[in-house]
């Protein structure tokens, strides 16, 4: 796939990917071998049928192609960009055994983006309203995320009536607030959410469930059943010396004032501080969005501080291909543990020890261990700590009943039921921080757990 | 009326104004302590101010805000009919209130707006409140009558001394102090004026409890960049907070957060004067 040249692309918010061509796609598509056994779709979280859609592409039925994808997948232009094909579909393909697997993710972004630009999406239409006694029977999501967007447009197209309440003013999630525009374009998401609009779903943003309305209330206000997917919202922290200091952003705050603020953009007035050198603690997907950003923000100089070596990295392997193109530099075997300021209570340097690796952890990853006394200082302006999410607990400290598990998860059985009876529950709030093609496969299921329990009831 | 619009405006003092919004969701649950997060525009910042009162037969929640930054001055402009585009709530912990028996509530500036709602519940539930109000000058003093109706005695101090007393709030609060047994003390104001009253309670060994203002983006314990350092732990102060156990809190560390941006909003006050 084409990307855009390192120069160009660092000093904007544009999408980095350029997608395939008529041709490439086709050419791309042309090379799937159709397996009578098609392994690729195993790697699917949600099961496309992916030899189908992409004979339809190399057929030149792009119409037919995005059917098959949304069969399954509502959410296909999003999908194609930022699953992590590497570890799912694609890690699966016949042909990577040898060569290049099929680069399902293009293909599916190549179907969706034709879609959109060509506005040939089917005017979005529910169905014969399922109804008692003549009205609608009413649900609630909470949360406009990956998996809310999913479960609410499924549930709209059985004919149900459904509202999403988003705290936030803007609803999209963490493809919204978190995941950076250059990685994932605005309008491909304004248009998903739109088509879930269209199919008569109500949006409330504004609506902080747990302190505007309890899940109780909502039951009051008459919705039937009601589906949590308020994901991983909680920042982790180092919890070492300094980490208050100015200066230091959680990645969420960080990729917060970027993105759902647009503080790089000198129209809105949301402030963000960058300064020369930046260091980005973690390893993961948003630690490569928040050191990019951190690029295009200005920075001259930007860190990534990891304490393992790349190879147990969490973050996709296309996003730290395109971080290194584009000039972070990875400090790896590296664990921070102070953070020094000047007398004004700004960043100054941070302290680190060097790592090796030594025995595998429960994560089966190698456990870094510290080299004694091999401390050392990287003189810094700006730190972002990207170490992990934890989910939101404002949800089940104000649900009583609603059983939590370890980490303040909600726990929910393979269909989404919680321990509370017509309350369902999916994505990150259930599974941890995970990804959007789980949090969207577990929308659906709990959009067909919900329809079954509510024709019980009725 | 249609959700969040302005149904009353007024004037208390030069760059003070009160609002009462028609947003009856929030109207309905609201508690003294309680706050709220609006946006004045689609490009504006998310700015928190605290329910000062509330009418619930009406569905009206009432907010009292100081101009003093863009966006602040931005809503002091809007009219009443207008809109508030995004306002959420309500948001916080709500004020710990029980019978202490005789408490000081001080409010500093528009912490006096802050504090109103608490300083009524305290009274509703049989203390004998007492009250400093503190203000730079005679004209910037707020809501003197209403804290007159519940309290048992009002205190006023004028940086000029063009009101009340020359001086500050904590010479009023020594005075008092130094007088009677005060069960618990109450400040709301300026980060400097609620550090200075901590250090003065502590010597006296009388709870105390503040209203810490960090700058905040969600309000929802997503972000963490309303945290504070109290008693040397990590709080969000929009979740767990905002208020806090004075003699915990690391005011110095909030201090300098709360200059995070000031670079980037005196600009952003320019801008908008052009
Ligand atoms: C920076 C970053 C990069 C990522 N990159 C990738 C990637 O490349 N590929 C990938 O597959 N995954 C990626 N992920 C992970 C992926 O985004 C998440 O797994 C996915 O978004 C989870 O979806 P969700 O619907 O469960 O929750 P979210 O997307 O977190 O949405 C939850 C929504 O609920 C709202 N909410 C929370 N509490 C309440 C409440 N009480 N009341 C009302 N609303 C509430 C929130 O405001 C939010 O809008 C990334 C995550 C981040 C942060
Ligand atoms: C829980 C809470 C309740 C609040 N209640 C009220 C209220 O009832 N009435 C009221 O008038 N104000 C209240 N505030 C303060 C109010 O939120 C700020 O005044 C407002 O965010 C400033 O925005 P601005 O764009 O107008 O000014 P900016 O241009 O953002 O800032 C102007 C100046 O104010 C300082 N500042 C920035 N943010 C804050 C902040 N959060 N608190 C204090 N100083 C700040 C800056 O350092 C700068 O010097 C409250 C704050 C919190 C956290
Ligand atoms: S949804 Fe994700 S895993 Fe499934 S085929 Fe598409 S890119 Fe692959
Ligand atoms: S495994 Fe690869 S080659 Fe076989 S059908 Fe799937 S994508 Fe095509
Ligand atoms: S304002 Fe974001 S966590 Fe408190």
């Amino acid at each position: 796939m084409r990307k855009r040249p390192v120069e160009e692309r660092i000093k904007d918010f544009e999408e980095v990917a350029l997608g395939f061509s008529k041709e490439e796609a086709i050419a791309e598509a042309t090379r799937c071998l159709q397996c009578k056994k098609p392994l690729c779709i195993n790697g699917c979280p949600v099961q496309i049928n992916i030899p189908k859609f992409i004979k339809e592409i190399a057929e030149e039925k792009f119409s037919n192609a995005i059917k098959t994808l949304k069969e399954t997948n509502s959410l296909p232009g999003i999908c194609g960009r930022v699953c992590p094909q590497e570890t799912q579909c694609e890690m699966f393909c016949i042909l990577g055994k040898k060569g290049k697997p099929i680069d399902i993710g293009t293909l599916e972004r190549f179907a969706s983006d034709w879609e959109i630009k060509l506005d040939q999406r089917p005017k979005a239409k529910s169905q014969e309203p399922r109804a008692k006694n003549q009205e609608q029977v009413k649900l609630a999501v909470v949360g406009s995320g990956p998996a809310g967007l999913t479960c609410a447009g499924e549930l709209a197209k059985m004919g149900y009536d459904v509202t999403i309440f988003e705290s936030l003013h803007k609803a999209g999630g963490v493809l919204r607030y978190g995941i950076p525009e250059f990685r994932m374009p605005r309008d491909i998401l304004d248009s998903e959410i739109q088509y879930v609009k269209d199919l008569g779903v109500q949006i409330r943003c504004d609506v902080l469930i747990g302190k505007t309305f309890s899940i109780d209330e909502l039951f009051e206000a008459g919705y039937k059943a009601i589906f949590i997917a308020s994901g991983a919202g909680l920042p982790q922290f180092l919890n070492i010396e300094g980490e208050n200091a100015n200066g230091v952003y959680s990645a969420n705050e960080f990729l917060t004032r970027a993105n759902l603020m647009k503080a790089y953009d000198k129209q809105y007035h949301t402030p963000i501080k960058i300064g020369k050198k930046v260091g980005v603690i973690g390893g993961g997907n948003v630690a490569m969005d928040s050191a990019r950003v951190a690029l295009r923000l200005g920075a001259e100089e930007v860190y990534l501080v990891y304490r393992r070596s790349e190879q147990e990295m969490p973050a996709r392997e296309e996003e730290r291909e395109n971080a290194k193109e584009e000039g972070i530099q990875f400090k790896i075997l590296t664990q921070p543990v102070r953070i020094k300021t000047d007398d004004k209570g700004w960043v100054k340097e941070i302290e680190c020890l060097q790592m090796q690796l030594g025995e595998p952890d429960e994560s089966g990853r190698r456990r870094p261990v510290p080299i004694k006394d091999s401390n050392f200082s990287i003189p810094l302006d700006t730190i972002v700590i990207a170490i992990g999410q934890n989910p939101n607990p404002l949800i089940p400290s104000s649900t009583p009943n609603l059983k939590t598990g370890k980490k303040g998860t909600i726990e929910a059985n393979e269909a989404g039921a919680t321990s509370i009876e017509g309350v369902f529950a999916g994505g990150d709030i259930v599974t941890g921080a995970a990804t959007v093609i789980e949090a969207m496969g577990a929308g659906r299921k709990a959009a067909k757990a919900m329809d079954e329990y509510i024709k019980n009831k009725l | 009326m249609k959700l969040n619009e302005i149904v009353n405006k007024k004037e208390l003092a030069p760059s003070v104004k009160l609002f009462d919004i028609y947003a009856p969701n929030i109207a309905k649950k609201c508690l003294p302590g309680n706050f709220i997060i609006l946006m004045v525009s689609e490009y504006g910042e998310r700015i928190p101010l605290t329910i000062n009162d509330c009418d619930r037969a009406k569905g009206t929640i009432r907010i009292i805000v100081q101009e003093i930054g863009r966006t602040t001055q931005e809503l002091g402009k809007m009219k009443v009919g207008e809109i508030i585009p995004n306002l959420m709530g309500p948001l916080g912990h709500a004020s710990h209130i029980e019978k202490f028996g005789k408490v000081v509530c001080i409010g500093g500036g528009v912490g006096t707006a802050v504090m109103y709602p608490i300083a009524k519940a305290l009274k509703e539930k049989g203390n004998e409140v007492i009250t400093i109000i503190g203000a730079k000058t005679k004209e910037l003093v707020i809501l003197e009558e209403e804290m007159k109706k519940i309290s048992s005695s009002v205190h006023i101090t004028t940086d000029d001394g063009s009101y009340g007393k020359k001086g500050f709030v904590t010479d009023a609060l020594n005075e008092i102090l130094s007088a009677q047994k005060i069960d618990r003390v109450f400040a709301i104001g300026p980060l400097i004026m609620m550090k200075i009253i901590s250090e003065i309670t502590k010597q006296y060994s009388i709870p105390t409890i503040v209203s810490l203002n960090p700058i905040m983006i969600d309000g929802t314990g997503m972000c963490g960049g309303c945290r504070v350092s109290v008693g040397n732990e990590t709080k969000f102060a929009c979740v767990d907070g905002p208020e806090f156990d004075a003699h915990k809190v690391n005011f110095d560390e909030l201090l300098h957060r709360n200059n995070r941006f000031a670079e980037e909003e005196q600009h952003s006050c320019k801008l908008q004067e052009k």
